[in-house]
């Protein structure tokens, strides 16, 4: 005879339990973190590039890089002056978990550095489901992606603190209507933080530090 | 391509309430899966085949029910679906809403034997 057991439990849980536990390392060694995602080619490698030396004797930074295979971000964080660069590779995976960050954490010395950016996986599904435990969510989108991004990638808009809009440089030479990008976002999210820039003419720059900054700060 | 750790976590709190209700065998799983949520469920279930093997839910069906996002203005109140090409609100025009459903993402109940 069959039975109907109810469960309800969140298919997650497991992965936002040990989210959890990041957190309050993180939270303990005092130090503010930030979960950077996007799209393969938005432009997260070309940010940690430019932000790292504005933030030289400001702020000690570490970086930790998801990425399928290579080296090829961790090399590029470390060469602008990250702290400490830790490369994790998901063999396949196509976002980072808890558990990856919790290894990385563990090849780190919190203690040492103020800011930790985690470099995502290049992908806007998948790093939207898994918490990794840090204090903010950051997504880099940038102009030739497209306006139409918030509105096919609703799960990973809707969930994050800031909102980098990269390429500015490149808005008058492609078909990107900002009103009809910034009214899909504001409607996932109200409350974002957005700082439109552009990582090859440093136009934007200084808000998008300030606001690390003083996060950081806090 | 994450749906192989998303059907070890299904595995895993499927066969927890298993046990706890002494069952031989797992049936069907009924699973929530918000249209907002980034799962693909012919991949869930391509995986179940593999991992269940050798358990009490070897063989077991693996049931979806999609649930569509909706959406409520936060200016007028009104509640409504989404499109992929429209998400301001319908009545208002209103930017700025609350996510009623769409975002689930769970194991719903199990039928064992």
């Amino acid at each position: 005879m069959t039975q109907n057991i109810p469960v309800v439990e969140n298919i997650l849980n497991a992965n936002d339990r040990l989210a959890e536990e990041n957190r309050s390392i993180i939270d303990a060694a005092g130090v503010f973190a930030i979960n950077l995602m996007a799209s393969p080619g938005a432009g997260k490698t070309s940010l940690i590039e430019q932000t790292l030396p504005r933030l030289k004797d400001r702020l000690r930074v570490a970086t930790v890089d998801g990425d399928i295979a290579t080296s090829i971000d961790s090399d590029r964080a470390a060469a602008a002056g990250a702290g400490a660069a830790v490369q994790i590779n998901t063999g396949g995976d196509c976002h980072l978990d808890a558990v990856m960050l919790r290894d990385a954490l563990e090849q780190l010395d919190l203690s040492q550095f103020d800011l930790l950016i985690v470099e995502n996986v290049g992908n806007l599904v998948c790093p939207a489901s898994f918490k990794l435990g840090t204090q903010k969510s950051v997504l880099v989108a940038s102009v030739p992606e497209g306006d139409d991004k918030p509105y096919k990638y609703p799960g990973m808009y809707r969930d994050v603190d800031a909102l980098v809009i990269n390429k500015i440089d490149l808005l008058p030479y492609v078909p990107f209507k900002m009103d009809y990008f910034q009214q899909g976002v504001q409607v996932l999210n109200p409350d974002v933080t957005t700082f439109p820039l552009s990582c090859r003419t440093g136009e934007g720059m200084d808000a998008w530090i300030d606001w690390l900054i003083q996060n950081t700060a806090k | 391509m994450h749906e192989l750790p998303v059907a070890q976590s299904i595995l895993k709190i499927a066969l927890q309430h298993a046990e706890k209700a002494n069952a031989e065998r797992i049936v069907d799983l009924n699973i929530v899966i918000g249209e907002l949520s980034s799962i693909v469920d012919d991949s869930i279930q391509f995986y179940w085949d593999i991992i269940a093997k050798d358990t009490i839910a070897e063989g077991a069906t693996l049931h979806f029910r999609r649930v569509p996002a909706e959406l409520q203005c936060r200016t007028c109140l009104e509640k409504y679906h989404p499109t992929d090409k429209e998400l301001v609100c319908p009545k208002c025009g209103g930017v700025g809403a609350r996510i009623i459903a769409g975002e689930e993402f769970s194991l719903e109940s199990i039928d064992v034997e």
